[in-house]
């Protein structure tokens, strides 16, 4: 559809997205790396040089390390439980005939619009606070105590934040694929003797099947890098408790100045996420060939 | 003005060669039609002389001028397009100045002329409409009104009238044969469809595969097809083609002959066959007999013929209108 | 496909999602409900009647200078949003109606750009600022937030575009149209409702971007996230004003928020989702 004028014109017009985007990534990635195999501490600077892999070694030996990848991949794995199945289940309610169903819909996808900060604060101080929260208030009035979210459940608390705001984007995204299955076909297998069970089996979660894939990998993109929850309310503790890599490695960077160890850790968040990223493109490429 | 002259044009999209090599004359004032089925090229070839495609190589020279690397705008033509693509967001009248305002006209002749073009496509009532408020004919219009007012050396139609139902589609044919007579100006018009590149055409050019099978008149072509494939496309319905021990004693290996130049007799005739599925339409009535030696073979009957599904009929064959082909599917004359 | 449901059927159901819908809400409703109360009355207890005091809102700005960070807020989700485009229009352009053979797979590398984890990349950006004093200045988080969401906005654009039927361009090649006439005066006006369905969707993620904004600013550039960070050491006796800061912090998104839900899926979906 293009001739020899528009095409090389559409090269220039790419080229600031293309080149911009290249520089962002490649620089600061490229000096992560090196300083991963650097001793680094701007406030000690007397022990600074190469250590090859040492960093890395010292991130593994690390007890606070292997606690945050496994309180990365926990917090992953249970946001995504939640969400998913109270995403299928608010999906199949909400795409019944019901009154007011905009104004359902505009509750319910609310949580995803707050900013993490004021989420992570509304429920530490309003809902989960020992003394003050709303939930302390129902416990006292039913004769239980309060518990305290925070100081004994800290990955909990956290995964209850992340799992409230995420929600509704799995929600919104499976009822619009829900909400896209011909209406024809589920009267068919009605026809052939389907009931509600059968069909949402046979019929509707095949559908769904691509929709719940792209929910899965673009939610674990962004899970992985959980972090202003943290900060808000346990600060990665008490002791690790809480800490996910993200939080880590940035604790590392600016409050300890071990450089070295941080771009380490960096590095291994990449890789991690690369292989989240390789699933996840090749379900976004099929799309893009139609 | 409207001189266009074809040379060795050939058009690839990578490594398939969609055109190999065409030439091709297109006279001043003539109106000529690309027809032939799906993927031939005719679109492609109609792109091609517009400047929307370039051509991998040969030449495309429009009154003497060498415009085959010129952009669209530089080479005069106006194009109408099959969704006849008006601009949405404007209305009619800016619509139809949009060409003008690009040539940088001053604003009141641009006034006239839309006014014009207006008034000679019966749209004057709708020029402070949006296409999204008009019918299928009356976008048309706007699209042709667009295309008349930069005074092209030629109009190109990319099949215009697919978009319309039957009876506009009609309408729509005369209005823009009329339009020619008017204009007198060059119009090359693509189309599927060969009912409308008999009725509408001074020359017609069929395609095949990026080939020119012929280029003639209508009648030129219906009369004297040079091969099979031009005999099997024009007319309709189509010619019936035998093949084998009928085709033998003509002195060819395929004969041809028009539904419309057989006789259909129940006493006597050249071929015995059983009528079968039998088409009233009214004014014709088409029957396809299975015969007996050659096949299925379509006749066109009076429209109050009394001849039903499985009667025994004899077929007859105009002897001065049979077209004799040899074994490459060329004609014999 | 229009079906007679019972209206008890009808009724149970409306019941059922009205009372988790509320339940989903309730945090943001109670958050609202406080800022409305004095700090006595938001420790008094759960209670769903505020005395509708205005008090907190004016405290908040009065010892906060709460307009500040919410300024910047404003700031940076417009500048980011208005960089973005400026970026990526042409790039979506480009790669809607010239596309080659690589064009699939630049889309894809962009998109995988938005995939690397922040960390990642922390301390080298916090040195770049650093050295070009960046740190705690609007430009360079504009710049940032830009960066970060530009392979959704291109993405988004791109879709668009693709929308917009290819012959109603020729058609104005060949009605003699250069190309900037052709985007100006047909292109652009076409893709108005994607450009601000893209513009809307690129203020929320700005907004909302709680990382970047964080780490790389302290005062100055501080916008509405790092601002209500800054609260989040127990400090009791203050949380009709945290609600206020709160409910004025996301009442504007949760308003756009509501408006765009379709842009949502297209947008953070990639497309995979129709």
């Amino acid at each position: 559809m293009a001739t020899q004028q528009t095409r090389s014109l559409a090269r220039a017009m790419l080229a600031p997205s293309v080149g911009l985007l290249l520089i962002w990534m490649a620089v600061p990635l490229a000096l992560t790396l090196w300083f991963s195999f650097q001793q680094y501490n701007p406030l000690n600077p007397i022990r600074d040089g190469f250590v090859g892999f040492s960093n890395y070694l010292l991130f593994f030996n690390n007890p606070a390390f292997l606690w945050s990848i496994l309180n990365t991949l926990t917090i992953v794995a249970s946001v995504l439980a939640i969400t998913l199945v109270g995403g299928i289940l608010l999906a199949l309610l909400l795409d019944q005939p019901m009154w007011g169903q905009g104004i359902v819909r505009i509750l319910v996808i609310s949580p995803f619009f707050v900013m993490p900060p004021v989420a992570a604060l509304v429920w530490k101080n309003m809902i989960m606070h020992a003394q003050y929260g709303v939930i302390s208030d129902l416990l006292r009035s039913v004769g239980l105590s309060p518990i305290d979210w925070f100081g004994r459940f800290p990955l909990l608390s956290i995964i209850i934040i992340v799992a409230w705001q995420w929600l509704p984007f799995a929600t919104l995204i499976l009822l619009t694929a829900l909400q896209s299955l011909d209406g024809e076909q589920k009267e068919a297998a009605e026809m052939d003797g389907a009931n509600f069970f059968n069909r949402f089996i046979y019929l509707t979660l095949p559908h769904l099947a691509r929709a719940i894939t792209v929910v899965v990998l673009i939610q674990t993109i962004f899970l992985l890098s959980v972090y202003a929850e943290i900060l808000v309310t346990t600060n990665g503790g008490p002791g690790y408790a809480s800490t996910n890599l993200p939080f880590l490695v940035a604790q590392k960077a600016t409050l300890e100045f071990k450089i070295g160890q941080a771009s380490a850790g960096g590095i291994i968040a990449v890789i991690l996420a690369n292989i989240v990223a390789f699933f996840a493109m090749r379900a976004v490429g099929k799309n893009l060939d139609r | 003005m409207g001189n266009i002259q074809l040379k060795k044009v050939n058009k690839s999209f990578g490594a398939t060669q969609v055109i190999p090599g065409i030439d091709l004359t297109i006279n001043e004032g003539e109106f000529v039609v690309f027809v032939g089925p799906s993927g031939c090229g005719k679109s492609t070839l109609l792109r091609l002389i517009a400047g929307l495609e370039d051509t991998t190589s040969g030449t495309i020279e429009i009154d003497g001028k060498d415009v085959t690397g010129e952009a669209p705008a530089k080479r005069k033509l106006a194009m109408v397009f099959q969704s006849y693509a008006l601009y949405p967001h404007m209305s009619v009248r800016k619509n139809i100045a949009f060409p003008l305002k690009m040539a940088k006209m001053p604003q009141d002749a641009i006034d006239r002329k839309v006014d014009d073009a207006a008034r000679v496509l019966n749209l004057t009532n709708y020029l402070e409409r949006r296409p999204g408020q008009l019918s299928g004919g009356q976008r048309q219009r706007v699209a042709i009104g667009r295309a008349i007012v930069r005074e092209p050396s030629a109009f190109l139609f990319d099949e215009p009238l697919s978009n319309l139902d039957a009876a506009l589609r009609g309408n729509m044919r005369l209005e823009i044969s009329e339009l020619h007579h008017q204009l007198k100006t060059t119009m090359i018009y693509v189309t599927h469809d060969q009912v409308e590149a008999m009725t509408m055409a001074d020359k017609i050019v069929v395609l095949n595969a990026g080939n020119i099978e012929q280029v003639g008149s209508p009648m030129e072509l219906y009369h004297k097809p040079d091969n099979i494939f031009v005999a099997g496309f024009i007319g309709s319905p189509k010619m019936n083609l035998i093949a084998g021990d009928i085709a033998k004693p003509y002195g060819a290996a395929t004969i041809g002959v028009r539904p419309e130049h057989l006789g259909i007799s129940k006493t006597e005739g050249t071929w015995s066959g059983i009528a079968g599925v039998t088409e009233h339409l009214g004014s014709d009535t088409f029957i396809h007999v299975k015969t007996d030696k050659a096949g299925v073979i379509t006749v066109r009957a009076p429209g109050e013929t009394d001849i039903r599904f499985d009667d025994k009929v004899y077929l007859t064959p105009d002897a001065a209108r049979v077209h004799k082909f040899d074994d490459r599917g060329l004609a014999i004359r | 496909m229009a079906r007679a449901v019972s209206t008890r059927r009808t009724a149970a159901v409306t019941v059922a999602a009205w009372a988790i819908a509320l339940l989903i809400f309730f945090p943001i409703l109670y958050t609202i409900i406080t800022s409305f109360k004095s700090e006595q009355e938001a420790i008094q207890g759960f209670n769903l009647i505020p005395s509708f005091t205005l008090e907190s809102y004016f405290d908040v700005q009065s010892q906060y200078n709460y307009f500040r960070p919410f300024l910047n807020s404003v700031i940076l989700a417009l500048g980011s949003t208005v960089l973005a485009l400026i970026v990526a229009v042409p790039a979506a352009w480009s790669m809607a109606f010239a596309p080659t053979r690589r064009t699939k797979d630049i889309l894809m590398w962009m998109l995988s750009t938005k995939m690397m984890p922040a960390v990642a990349v922390l301390f080298p950006i916090y040195m770049i600022f650093r050295d070009l004093g960046l740190l705690d200045s609007r430009i360079g988080l504009t710049i940032m937030l830009m960066l970060i969401n530009l392979p959704i906005v291109v993405w988004m654009l791109y879709t668009y575009f693709r929308e917009i039927p290819g012959e109603i361009l020729e058609a104005a090649r060949m009605d003699g149209a250069s190309l900037w006439n052709e985007i100006y005066y047909v292109l652009l006006p076409m893709a108005v409702p994607g450009i601000a369905s893209t513009m809307l969707l690129n203020i929320i993620l700005a907004w909302n971007e709680a990382f970047w904004t964080i780490r790389l600013t302290t005062t100055n550039a501080a916008p509405l996230t790092t601002f209500i960070t800054s609260f989040s050491s127990p400090q009791g006796l203050f949380w009709a004003k945290l609600s206020a800061a709160s409910t004025l912090a996301i009442a504007p998104i949760l308003i756009m928020g509501w408006f765009s839900q379709k842009q949502l899926v297209r947008g953070l979906t990639f497309g995979a989702v129709k």
